[in-house]
């Protein structure tokens, strides 16, 4: 009973102060003292911080190889574009990478296009999360534009993106011996499980007149075409890695991996690059430089900012 | 002339910045689809961008027709950067002026215990504008004083009773430097259970004393006239209690007196008023009768009234008070025995703030009384449009020959806490004008009363105080040489002011002056004079006069302006615009705030556009878009409008010069607001890089997954919420659980939106689906570059607000930090 008018009169108190706007408060008033403590707090946090995220960063071994002038034959250099359009010639090409420093696995192997945009608003839309989910069931493609149907058949999958799929190969020999790269897994589990239809197959794809990208084994269902998955991830900025598969095998310092690749993929006509990447990876992920700089940076500006405050502190005394 | 606005300054600087914001929305667009026209063209010719498909596309992407294409983006340009806009800043303004309004109505400080009566606010549109008082005028009557009358002192047969000091009085004997203990000590000795509207404390009068005074046979007339002579109706409410129902506080003052010195008028009807009165004689109380025969009532053109009574012994009386130039005017010649000394107590009692009026009576015989009275009942039932003049006339005729009894002086108390509040309202740099009625020298007696003038003060008078006044407005030549006197008075004041920059000046100009100076010549002067002063008193001004003298600081100043008027809740009021120093300053950062934010995510979006080809394609998910200014920014903002104090009421008392900030609108300014544009500018450019250099490119995760559009929209995204939220508590000064609840809420409920958005199905969910708890949340990279950005974001303002706080503090800084 007590307790119970002590509640109800604490309640009104509280009510009281809430109105008289005299609710307990704190107050932070920036006093020069704790001017330099934050300023020393962010400069002792994020200087460390930044040195262990570069650390991170250069334990990362990262080979990148830029291939697609090189695979271009000399004699066709002067119009790459008629040369990567023409289908009688054979498109294989052979390149060599130096392992530089010892690389454990796993070693994931990336693509790398440069000024592609896939983040074109034309391009993103064209595509139907519906289709790829139920497959020739779901009718209303029409968010695919331009690439919906065929024939008057619907296309599975349709829209930009998937008609433009990435269909370089690589394979990767070392010492003779082809090196085991691991295709599974490479897109999100998500994408796979809850994206991409398990009984959706590929259908009326690539048949039109105009032949985009890759195909697909129209065997296989949607959520195992991985590469279509990975692909229609749609990257965020024009230079974009994607991953291709994981080496699981050690690379040691001086090793040559020859990469026997099929450069089938157009992107001279708008000046694009292709790149291989292999990297090995950090509990922070890639090899990026920026963040520990960034980190850095910062450390140092608040402390010296904490500097120029104490000094000018001292000179200007109130 | 336009109706005046009811919108308020700020209102009016915000439509302005709201152009500002709407040219840089179109200029945003112009270039993004100039840009994206550009590009759009390259795809026909060889660069074509064959992924794209622009052989078979649309009239958006279309690039044989690249103008059109770019025209059509400019439209997607302005539906995409809108988020610039702060459509929803109005709504929640107007949301906070409400909340703030209820705030008002609750405040337990703006209660009036007397009349039970809290605050109302009326509109919750000029909330803000309290803030920005700069020039008070005001009312005397009810407005500095209670218009609740009090009966001080009288001078009855050449002696002057009544011991007790008025505030004026006081404040006249602390500007000499006396000390007033001693008087104090008596006062408090003398003081019993106080009545209202009676504070007469005499000895010699009080508890029958009276009848051992020489001349007890005037008193005892004296105070039957103040009982017989007026119109009030006694209220007995249960015995030995009346109450008066009088047409003035005045009049209920005089009869109140009588009643306390022993003359208590408890009965009257249509031909009688019957008083308790003491008989001197047997020394008992004692009802008499007296019968009433006519009123003679008190107009504004006759100043002053009077009773015919016939008393209990048959004798015929008229008995009459008024103002005391129209009585002495009609005294006779044996009835000005104490002429000479009432009227030097009554400029001793007019100069200590103090109301006057004189009281006379005559003994009429019953022949004269008879003759009259016919003529009088004529007249008065007389028909004709004249009735009143003629009534006047005969009234005219029977107030003659009076014989003076003495005068009485009333005090209109100035308000409870008036001198205090005026203080602060000075020290919070506010000009006060009073325009009142009264003579020059009750009004600057009164101004010291009220500390509207105050020690070190200087005086600049503009008067024109000479006999004969009424000629100058007739005669042209008087007319002219009275301008050139104003003048030069004006000239003088103006120099003086210029030349002594260190003294206070309070300026003193009386109504026949002021005439002349708000002549449209003189005007610019005079203003220019007048806003050097702390304080304006306009003593003798009209009705009239005040209006105009209103109009023009309104125009003048071009600043806010309180005008206070009649009425029971002013000086609430008064005090309630100190506390408008918190209001201010927040709503201008609030404001400030909304674009903030805004700027800062409309240009995240411009630069990703600006990487995606200029096509429009936004960096977030449709769903985070809308729900930008609804979910997770909009509660910390109306919190900072209602909630926000600088300081606690208290030291907005302690520290009135705060309020100057309010006044000068520092906290508003084109600089600060165009400050906080351009740091939303700059979080946003901190963001967009720092987040896609950190993020994208390599891998961003240990099992080598590489971020996509999805996971960066949703990173930078989250970015802006934490920085922009995080801005808003570096910019908050007062936390109670509400601010944090807001805050710190505003930003968990991103984060748990994103769990139960991301869980839905992908068809719904679309590049939301799991991203968070699958990509994101499992990567350190995120978290650490999310930490990142937001410390880099709150760099810039942190290191200002630290710098110029110690380096260039303003008021509310300074004082802040001396705050314990």
């Amino acid at each position: 009973m007590d307790t119970d008018r002590e509640r109800h009169s604490a309640r009104e108190t509280a009510f009281y102060l809430f109105t008289q706007q005299s609710l307990p408060a704190c107050k932070p008033v920036l006093t020069p003292g704790w001017v330099i403590a934050i300023f020393l707090f962010m400069g002792v946090i994020f200087i460390p911080v930044g040195l262990v995220t570069l650390r991170a960063s250069h334990c990362v071994v990262e080979i990148v190889d830029r291939y697609d002038i090189d695979c271009v034959p000399e004699s066709s250099r002067m119009d790459k574009v008629s040369y990567i359009r023409d289908d009688s010639i054979p498109k294989n090409c052979s390149r060599f990478m130096k392992v530089h420093k010892y690389m454990k696995a796993p070693i994931y192997i990336y693509y790398q296009l440069d000024n592609y945009y896939q983040n074109h608003r034309r391009y993103v839309k064209s595509r139907s999360d519906k289709q790829l989910l139920d497959g020739q069931k779901y009718h209303d493609t029409s968010s695919c534009q331009p690439v919906e149907s065929n024939n008057n058949r619907p296309i599975v999958p349709c829209g930009l993106i998937a008609w433009s799929l990435f269909n370089d190969t690589f394979e990767f020999i070392r010492e003779g011996a082809e090196l085991k790269v691991n295709r599974k897994n490479i897109a999100w589990k998500s994408d796979r499980g809850h994206k991409f239809g398990k009984n959706v197959y590929p259908f009326n794809f690539q048949n039109g007149t105009l032949i985009g990208g890759g195909k697909l084994n129209p065997e296989i269902p949607l959520s195992d075409q991985e590469d279509l998955i990975v692909w229609m991830r749609t990257s965020a900025l024009p230079s974009f890695r994607k991953l291709y598969g994981r080496i699981e095998e050690d690379l040691d310092v001086d090793d040559v991996v020859v990469v026997n690749l099929t450069n089938n993929y157009n992107t001279y006509s708008f000046g694009g690059k292709k790149k291989l990447v292999l990297s090995t990876s950090s509990w922070l992920g890639g090899k990026n430089d920026f963040l520990g700089h960034a980190c850095v940076f910062v450390g140092c500006s608040s402390l010296t900012l904490a500097i120029i405050f104490m000094l000018l502190h001292v000179k200007y005394r109130r | 002339m336009d109706p005046p606005s009811k919108r308020t300054r700020i209102e009016r600087r915000m439509d302005r910045i709201i152009y500002v914001l709407f040219s840089a929305l179109i200029l945003v667009s112009f270039v993004g689809s100039l840009l994206f026209g550009i590009e759009t063209k390259k795809d026909g010719g060889d660069y074509g961008r064959w992924y794209l498909r622009p052989d078979i596309t649309t009239v958006f992407f279309d690039p044989r027709r690249p103008s059109v294409a770019a025209f059509l983006h400019f439209l997607t340009g302005l539906m995409l950067y809108g988020y610039l806009i702060p459509i929803s800043l109005y709504v929640s303004i107007e949301i906070c002026k409400v909340l703030q309004s209820i705030f008002i109505n609750q405040d337990q400080a703006m209660y009036d215990e007397e009349t039970k009566r809290s605050a109302h606010a009326r509109t919750s549109n000029l909330n803000e504008e309290l803030g920005q008082v700069c020039t008070i005028l005001s009312d005397k009557t009810g407005t500095l004083t209670c218009n609740s009358m009090e009966f001080v002192k009288c001078s009855i047969a050449g002696t002057a009773y009544g011991r007790g000091m008025t505030e004026v009085e006081i404040a006249l004997a602390r500007k000499r430097g006396e000390t007033l203990d001693e008087q104090r000590d008596i006062d408090t000795v003398e003081s019993r259970e106080p009545v209202k509207g009676f504070n007469f404390r005499d000895g010699r009068i009080m508890n029958r004393k009276w009848v051992n005074e020489p001349n007890r046979d005037y008193i005892e007339k004296f105070f039957r006239v103040l009982a017989l002579c007026h119109t009030a109706v006694p209220e007995v409410l249960d015995p030995g209690k009346i109450f008066y129902e009088a047409e003035s506080p005045d009049e209920a003052a005089f009869v109140i007196a009588a009643r306390e010195v022993g003359f208590q008028f408890f009965k009257r009807n249509q031909t009688s008023i019957q008083l308790r009165e003491l008989d001197r004689s047997s020394g008992e109380i004692v009802d008499r009768v007296y019968e009433l025969l006519h009123v003679l009532e008190f107009s504004s053109a006759r100043r002053r009234m009077s009773v015919i009574v016939r008393n209990p012994e048959r004798q015929l009386l008229l008995l009459a008070k008024g103002a005391d130039s129209v009585i002495f005017e009609r005294l006779s010649e044996e009835g000005r025995m104490f002429e000479a000394e009432t009227k030097e107590h009554i400029e001793r009692y007019s100069e200590a703030g103090l109301r006057t009026l004189a009281v006379a009576y005559r003994e009429l015989d019953d022949d004269e009384y008879k003759r009259w009275e016919q003529e009088y009942v004529k007249a008065k039932t007389s028909v004709s449009a004249d009735r009143d003049d003629l009534l006047d006339e005969k009234a005219d005729m029977i107030e003659r020959d009076l014989i003076l009894l003495g005068a009485t002086a009333i005090e209109d108390k100035l308000q409870k806490g008036v001198p205090d509040c005026i203080d602060k309202l000075a020290q919070a740099g506010i000009h006060i004008w009073v325009l009142t009625g009264d003579k020059k020298g009750t009004a600057i007696n009164i101004g010291y009363a009220c500390s509207l003038l105050r020690h070190g003060m200087k005086e600049i008078l503009v008067m024109l105080e000479k006999p004969g006044i009424e000629a100058i407005e007739r005669d042209k030549e008087e007319f002219a040489k009275a301008y050139k006197i104003v003048e030069k008075q004006i000239d003088e004041g103006i120099s003086q002011v210029t030349g002594e920059s260190n003294t206070q000046f309070g300026l003193i100009i009386d109504g026949k002056s002021l005439i002349f100076a708000l002549d449209k010549n003189l005007i610019i002067r005079f203003m220019e004079l007048a806003m050097k002063c702390a304080t304006v008193i306009c003593c003798r001004s009209s009705p009239k006069q005040k209006a105009i003298v209103t109009r023009w600081v309104k125009s003048k100043t071009g600043r806010t302006t309180l005008a206070i008027g009649d009425g029971a809740n002013d000086v609430g009021m008064i005090q309630e615009a100190d506390i408008g120093v918190g209001i201010t300053g927040v709503e201008g950062m609030q404001i400030c705030y909304f674009f903030y934010k805004n700027i800062t995510f409309g240009f995240t979006l411009f630069w990703f556009e600006a990487y995606s080809s200029f096509s429009a394609q936004p960096a977030y998910n449709d769903w985070y878009m809308s729900s930008y200014n609804v979910l997770f920014t909009s509660l910390p903002v109306i919190a900072l409008g209602v909630f926000e104090q600088d300081f606690s009421a208290r030291h907005c008392l302690k520290y009135p010069s705060l309020y100057k900030e309010g006044i000068d609108n520092v906290l508003f300014r084109w600089i600060h607001i165009l400050g906080w544009m351009f740091n939303g500018v700059l979080s946003s450019v901190i963001i967009f890089f720092l987040t896609t250099n950190s993020i994208t490119g390599q891998a961003f995760r240990k099992d080598g997954q590489v971020a996509d559009y999805s996971i960066l929209g949703l990173t930078m995204y989250t970015c802006v919420v934490l920085a922009v939220n995080c801005q808003m508590a570096l910019s908050i000064n007062y936390f109670t659980w509400i601010q944090h609840l807001f805050i710190w809420g505003s930003i968990t409920l991103w984060f748990k939106f994103l769990l139960v958005y991301g869980s839905i199905p992908p068809t719904l969910s679309t590049t939301a689906y799991k991203v968070f708890i699958e990509a994101c949340a499992p990567s350190i990279r995120y978290w650490l570059t999310i930490i990142l950005v937001v410390i880099a974001t709150l760099l810039p303002l942190f290191s200002y607000r630290a710098f110029q706080t110690r380096f260039q503090p303003m008021v509310h800084d300074s004082i802040q930090t001396r705050r314990p």
